[in-house]
């Protein structure tokens, strides 16, 4: 994507471009519709060109266990038993959820290193990262990784290179129930509408659309059949937003933090020139001539 | 002038100095990371990844050495009765009305404070900073221990450069005392006027 669409950039305090105007972009992923095939995780793999370790079976259906810096996304499988006795099987497709207001991006220390695109995409740039992690404290959503290979930060780019050239992201071109679909953020909220409307209708009352306030929304939205409920699907926040401690960290306290700094030093100066050097006046101590003995004993002119 | 008193041996100024110089450079690479007006310090080590790579053993070994000094000068830093009265004449020290304020021993009210502060931040730096060590420890630790930590270092951080900041003024206002820690010696009349406990004390031995 062009510069001008950089809206938003790491560890950078004055305005970026603000001239254009882009539509906002979003994915749509409908648990009610997914079958957890993992087509999308292949997809992503494929596209991105990543090859992850093949790993281990543990037990549940989630492989690898967790995202990691060579699987940006990852179906997660949650078993839950409903009041009426009934087993359901929540599968959620985790991943980046590409906010409008980053944790990551916040938390960054690097110029440049995390983007955020006029279409609403949040980039990395691993050029500009210098592998802190800190994007890991700042995500609400627990999504980067550090590469142990070369320690730089990885997560889902949204396929930010398919869709500046009007493609979809590969997970969503490979979707073969449908379940994931991308578009402009308004389109993709009303697609999510009648979607919702479909549910209710067949018994999920608190079907609902998940796109958080508390981080302005996301770019990639939910539809859950339990939207009353997120956590149920693998643990999905019901409100996330950036952490206090990382808003007093990379907030108010940098500035305050400096401030103090020069405020300090400061005072020492106009202390110095107001009151001035504590100085000794050293002892003034008598010096006495002894004289050497010897000396007078030494008369030349006598004989 | 032969009538000097030592007041720092060879093995105090070289560690006192040592601890110095990864104070700076702790201090210069953590702030590059700190502040994004101040990333560009991040250039003096090599850049971004060098700064993040170099900065927790900077600081690892400005911490052993502050130990190894913290346990030579902590006897020395006990405060008392004496000190909390000193405290109260805030007014008489910074106005240089030393005569009023009580006998000092080897290391006035202030100076102990600082000791005690940076004690308390040292401490502060290493565990928090251990917690963020991205490449070696974070793994180990839960999101908001991370987010505590992150928070705790920096206000470490702040409150050891503060102290040290003052410290270093201190040197400049203070004539004379710059020298104890450069070349180890104070005059006799330097240590009666900011001294006169210890003063005493190194007189009565020497007799």
């Amino acid at each position: 994507m062009a510069t001008q669409d950089i809206i938003a950039r790491s560890a950078t305090t004055t305005p970026m471009p603000s001239v254009r105007q882009v539509g906002e972009v979003a994915k749509l992923i409908d648990t009610s519709k997914c079958i957890g095939c993992k087509a999308c995780q292949v997809a992503c793999s494929e596209w991105n060109d990543l090859r992850d370790e093949v790993g281990s079976n543990v037990g549940v259906y989630d492989n690898p266990r967790d995202l990691t810096a060579d699987s940006w996304t990852l179906m997660r499988f949650a078993e839950h038993e409903n009041p009426a006795g009934n087993l359901e099987w929540l599968i959620r497709k985790d991943g980046c959820m590409h906010c409008a207001e980053p944790g990551c991006l916040a938390a960054c220390p690097s110029p440049g290193a995390i983007v955020k695109y006029a279409n609403g995409i949040v980039d990395f740039n691993q050029d500009h990262c210098i592998g802190c992690g800190y994007c890991i404290t700042g995500c609400p959503f627990d999504i980067p990784r550090i590469s142990q290979k070369d320690h730089k930060a990885y997560k889902c780019t949204l396929c930010s290179d398919r869709v500046a050239v009007g493609l979809e992201p590969a997970c969503v071109k490979t979707c073969p129930t449908g379940a994931i679909v991308f578009g402009s953020k308004e389109d993709m909220i009303e697609h999510a509408d009648g979607r919702i409307k479909d549910l209710k209708e067949r018994g999920f009352e608190q079907a609902g659309l998940y796109d958080p306030a508390g981080v302005g929304g996301t770019h990639v939205m939910y539809v859950l059949h339990h939207a009353d409920q997120p956590e149920l699907y693998s643990g999905l926040p019901s409100d996330p937003s950036i952490s206090p401690l990382v808003g007093l960290w990379k907030g108010v306290s940098k500035p305050l933090a400096l401030l103090a700094m020069g405020a300090t030093v400061l005072l020492g100066f106009f202390h110095y020139v107001r009151v001035g050097p504590n100085r000794v006046e050293e002892d003034l101590e008598p010096v006495v001539h002894e004289v050497d003995p010897s000396v007078h004993e030494v008369e030349p002119k006598k004989p | 002038m032969n009538n000097d008193i030592e007041r720092y041996t060879p093995s105090e100024r070289t560690n006192h100095w040592a601890v110095a110089v990864f104070f700076v450079l702790a201090t210069l690479s953590g702030l590059a990371l700190f502040h994004p007006a101040l990333f560009g310090l991040s250039g003096l080590f090599g850049g971004g990844a060098w700064t993040r790579i170099l900065h927790p053993f900077l600081g690892v070994a400005m911490f052993l050495l502050f130990l190894v000094m913290a346990i030579r000068f902590a006897g020395h830093n006990r405060l008392d009765a004496n000190d909390r009265q000193w405290l109260r004449q805030m007014g008489d020290v910074i106005n240089n009305r030393e005569e009023r304020l009580p006998e000092v021993g080897r290391y006035n009210a202030g100076q102990k404070l600082l000791f005690w502060v940076l004690v308390l931040s040292m401490l502060v730096l290493l565990v928090s900073g251990i917690v963020i060590w991205r490449q070696y420890f974070s793994a180990g630790f839960g999101i908001q221990a991370l987010r505590w930590a992150s928070l705790l270092h920096a206000a470490a951080a702040l409150l050891l450069i503060l102290g040290i900041l003052v410290h270093i003024y201190a040197a400049i206002w203070i004539k004379g005392s710059l020298g104890a820690m450069l070349h180890g010696t104070v005059s006799r009349a330097w240590a009666r006027k900011h001294h006169a406990g210890w003063y005493k004390a190194v007189v009565r031995e020497r007799k």
